[in-house]
């Protein structure tokens, strides 16, 4: 049944060249984890070894407590799930999907039925008898799906599964594999590099950038409180900006400008430099009623129905994006002054020099405890 | 720390050495026996037989004869296949379905054939030369020698660069054209700057394939070129001479033959690396219907090359069911060339059937194997078969003839004489083209496909058993048809290696023609054909196209 994966100071090289450099990680028995993070960042790669497709030049990859970095795919009890499906365009949905048991060596009268049943699940029973080819993307998906989680295999593998798919369908298969996910209760590793589909489908999230894990945790974690910079701007908008800040009565006082400044009692004691870079969320931003706030100018606007966007330059001279709920009044026009203030609990500083976060409550399972 | 055990180090390893053995026994080793023999002379090293070649105008002059020929013969089917590409592609043709599996078929039939029916129509007592002497007292230029050559290999050969050219129009996109229509190049200037310049690397591919097969050729310039003795012809005329062979003096006009090939192989492929480019259409070309002149003219063209090309072969079969008495036609028909056909070339007619399909089944699987390993596990191994399997693309037939026989005529191979060594010379010959189509399917197949099969518990093995070579199926029956037209129109190694008992239709239909058994040789050649046709139709069916991938 379902296991747990560990990674201890796993390795990628392809020649000379180092792709993933140390990487450790955790992942749960029964949990679904995804890998997320711009293209080439070794996301597949690491996907891949864990597969048994791609060598591993250094470390260890462990089911529970095995290593299996010497076994070949066919050994490794895995199921994958490709990006372009992969269907074995010469069988039928049946025929792919039995093609795995009957390797296993799975009794001959047992495989109808659990195709059956598979089948079923995936919704997909009316069309057992059509080839690939004549399947919509959707349910060839979903072939691939049934065909790689009826052996009951140790870990289910997924490759950016849905990029295939139109964004309607996209959403309604990412609900679908969730809810096969949590019935069979596989361990389930996913690559992606949308963060929405990542968030909505993830149990835990792992953002990896240049082959090194940036922040492993929940979704929820990783938005409200990103590790680093890069996961602040990777996972949803957000606008960095620099202001100078010092520490006083054991609170950090950051000058958002001049008549306007924030205090924090969130942040890391230990921090004293002289400034700090800060991620503001479009919708962190409030326009400010009173004198306060810092002082902009509207340069554009969206108007999306349910919000409207804003760009806005600061008087510090940088662009920022503001979101608000739109209301029945009129639009501000670009040229308008406003003043802005910020919703100071929900806010990330980080380290000017590292641009790791100093505020406090990141969950982040890729740091050593 | 434990080694990395996935270094890849499976069965396909020990197929790719499999393989290279062979090709050490069957190939490198023959090639290095016949380089032995041109150089050494009593036991040292000498260059005396190509002082012999260079020394004498009558050897080195066939030298010039098939430079002259195979230019003469590659500029002239590019000049013909351009314009008949471009037509096929951008006009609708009446009956082009038909044109075209006419266009291949004429090309798949052995080009000796061609030879011998233009004999028939314009030789010194040909239909054609004597209706027209008696007619109207014009006597016709003679068709032996330097223009019969080119004229039949010609006509043979324009089909290839015409398909190459036909692949290359599918994947020009439309609105390529209609871009440069766009900004202002239209009509001939778009056609010299525009489609002529995409179909370059095309071309020259084409050109390079027409140039080897022209300068390889041995049964038209034996049969039509008379006095015009052609490197080929030069070859064998020494190996075999009554008067005692000269091996060595064979083996060294071989040598000459494969470096000049080589060379010229080296230039294009330099020229084509530099031109090189890929494209991809989503919207190609469609033929459009014209009207006028232009469509009068365009039909003109295509019948006319169509007829030239197939009419004098559809004339051999006419005259395989004339009345003969002895060796010459007379009035009114007979199945009596066939009944002679059956009896004299049963014999060969079962050995062509033996040997083609013996041929057949080892290049087929060795094919999908080279094909498998060169595409999917790329190292220095499979780069190294690559190469070697390449070899005899640029090795005329008789060269190759020579060096099996001058290779296995003794003990441990035996095999002169011998079926074996016939099998193995069709073998070596038709590789290389079922490797390259057989590996432009594999290209075609996903990685994926492979790895989830992989992921499901399959064995390397049993992974390529059941899912690709089920996916490579169809094309590999198609090209494994393709390959048989070809091996059993085989003749430049034929009559080199044959015996009586492993004489083939191909070499019975040449003796019989040498002997003026005109009615036999027709017969024969009619049988042939038929089977080629036949052939030619199953594939047309099973493939679903029109093309063929030489």
């Amino acid at each position: 049944m379902s296991v747990s994966i560990t990674f201890k100071d796993v390795v990628k090289k392809y020649g000379n060249n180092t792709v993933i450099p140390a990487l450790s990680l955790d992942v749960k028995q029964g949990e679904f984890f995804t890998l997320l993070g711009p293209s080439g960042c070794g996301k597949t790669t690491l996907l891949r070894m864990v597969a048994g497709f791609n060598s591993i030049e250094g470390g260890q990859i462990l089911f529970n407590e095995k290593v299996i970095n010497n076994q070949p795919p066919q050994t490794r009890n895995i199921g994958m799930v490709f990006q372009n499906y992969a269907l074995f365009p010469h069988l039928t949905v049946e025929k792919n999907v039995a093609f795995g048991l009957e390797n296993r060596k799975v009794p001959k009268a047992q495989i109808p039925e659990k195709v059956e049943k598979m089948l079923e699940v995936v919704q997909i029973a009316n069309f057992r008898k059509r080839l690939p080819q004549n399947l919509s993307g959707g349910q060839q998906q979903r072939v691939a799906l049934a065909r790689a989680i009826v052996m009951e295999p140790d870990v289910l593998l997924m490759d950016e599964p849905l990029s295939n798919l139109d964004a309607k369908l996209r959403i309604d298969m990412r609900n679908a594999i969730r809810d096969v996910q949590k019935k069979v209760g596989i361990t389930t590793i996913y690559v992606t590099h949308d963060q929405e589909e990542a968030m909505a489908i993830s149990d835990r999230i792992a953002v990896m950038n240049g082959g090194i894990l940036q922040h492993v945790g929940t979704p929820q974690n990783i938005y409200h409180r990103p590790a680093n910079v890069f996961v602040a701007t990777f996972i949803g908008r957000a606008n960095i900006i620099e202001r100078p800040c010092h520490f006083e009565d054991g609170k950090h006082v950051i000058k958002m400008s001049e008549g306007y400044s924030v205090v924090m009692d969130n942040l890391d004691p230990n921090y004293r430099e002289r400034s700090v870079k800060i991620s503001i969320r479009p919708e962190e931003f409030v326009f400010s009623n009173d004198h306060e706030g810092i002082d902009a100018v509207i340069e554009s606007s969206i108007f999306l129905g349910l919000n409207t966007h804003y760009f806005v330059r600061l008087d510090g001279g940088e662009q920022v994006e503001i979101i608000q709920e739109s209301n029945i009044e009129k639009i501000l026009e670009p040229g308008s002054r406003v003043k802005l203030k910020v919703k100071e609990e929900k806010i990330n500083v980080f380290n000017r020099e590292t641009e790791k976060s100093i505020t406090k409550g990141v969950v982040n399972d890729a740091e050593p405890k | 720390m434990m080694q990395n055990l996935n270094k890849k180090r499976d069965i396909w390893t020990v197929v790719t050495i499999g393989i290279l053995l062979i090709y050490a026994i069957i190939l490198v080793y023959p090639l290095f026996t016949i380089l032995k023999a041109s150089v050494v002379t009593d036991g040292g090293f000498s260059l005396e037989y190509f002082q012999k070649f260079f020394g004498k105008k009558y050897y080195y002059g066939t030298l010039f004869n098939s430079l002259k020929v195979t230019v003469c013969v590659t500029l002239l089917t590019a000049v013909i296949a351009v314009p008949l590409a471009y037509i096929m592609s951008t006009i609708k043709i009446k009956g082009s379905g038909l044109l075209q599996g006419l266009i291949i078929i004429s090309m798949m039939s052995p080009p000796f054939i061609g030879a011998y029916s233009w004999i028939l129509l314009l030789g010194r007592s040909g239909v054609v030369t004597n209706f027209m002497k008696d007619t109207f007292g014009i006597t016709t230029p003679d068709i032996y020698g330097f223009t019969g050559i080119v004229l039949v290999l010609t006509l043979q050969l324009t089909p290839l660069i015409y398909l190459y050219l036909m692949g290359a129009f599918k994947n020009i996109d439309n609105s390529i054209l209609q871009a440069a229509e766009s900004m202002g190049c239209t009509k001939v200037k778009k056609m010299f700057k525009v489609v002529i310049p995409l179909l370059l690397p095309t071309l020259l591919s084409g050109a390079l394939l027409v140039f080897m097969r022209a300068l390889a050729d041995f049964g038209t310039p034996m049969l039509i070129g008379e006095g015009y003795k052609t490197i080929p012809v030069l070859i064998f005329n020494e190996f075999i001479s009554e008067m005692g062979g000269d091996d060595a003096f064979a083996a060294a006009i071989s040598v000459i033959v494969i470096i000049f090939a080589l060379t010229i192989f080296l230039i294009q492929k330099l020229v084509v690396n530099k031109k090189a480019f890929s494209m991809m259409s989503l919207n190609p070309i469609e033929a459009k219907k014209e009207k006028g002149l232009k469509n009068i003219l365009a039909h003109g063209y295509v019948y006319l090359y169509v007829a030239l090309a197939f009419l004098p072969q559809l004339y051999v079969m006419y005259t395989a069911f004339l009345k003969t008495s002895g060796r010459i036609f007379v009035d009114g028909y007979s199945l009596e060339s066939f009944q002679i056909a059956f009896e004299r070339g049963s014999d060969a007619m079962i050995n062509t059937l033996k040997l083609g399909l013996i041929a057949l089944f080892f290049v087929v699987a060795i094919a999908i194997l080279i094909a498998y390993v060169t595409v999917r596990r790329r190292n220095t191994l499979t780069n190294l078969l690559d190469i070697i399997s390449m070899v005899p693309y640029i090795v005329p037939g008789s060269v190759l003839g020579i060096a099996l026989l001058l290779s296995f005529n003794k003990p441990p191979l035996m095999l002169s004489g011998t079926m074996a060594i016939m099998i193995i010379a069709y073998m070596i010959r038709r590789l290389p083209y079922t490797i390259r189509s057989s590996a432009a399917m594999v290209h075609q197949i996903s990685p994926s496909v492979e790895e989830a099969s992989m992921s499901m518990g399959a064995s390397n093995l049993k992974t390529f058993f059941k899912v690709t070579l089920p996916i490579m199926l169809p094309s590999v029956i198609s090209g494994a048809i393709l390959s048989w037209v070809t091996i059993i129109s085989e003749l430049s190694t034929s009559i080199l290696l044959y015996t009586g008992r492993t004489k083939t239709m191909t070499v019975a239909i040449y003796t019989e023609v040498i002997r003026g058994n005109y009615g036999t040789a027709a017969a024969l050649s009619t049988i042939l054909s038929a089977v080629t046709i036949i052939s030619l139709l199953l594939f047309f069916k099973l493939s679903g196209k029109k093309e063929v991938d030489i």
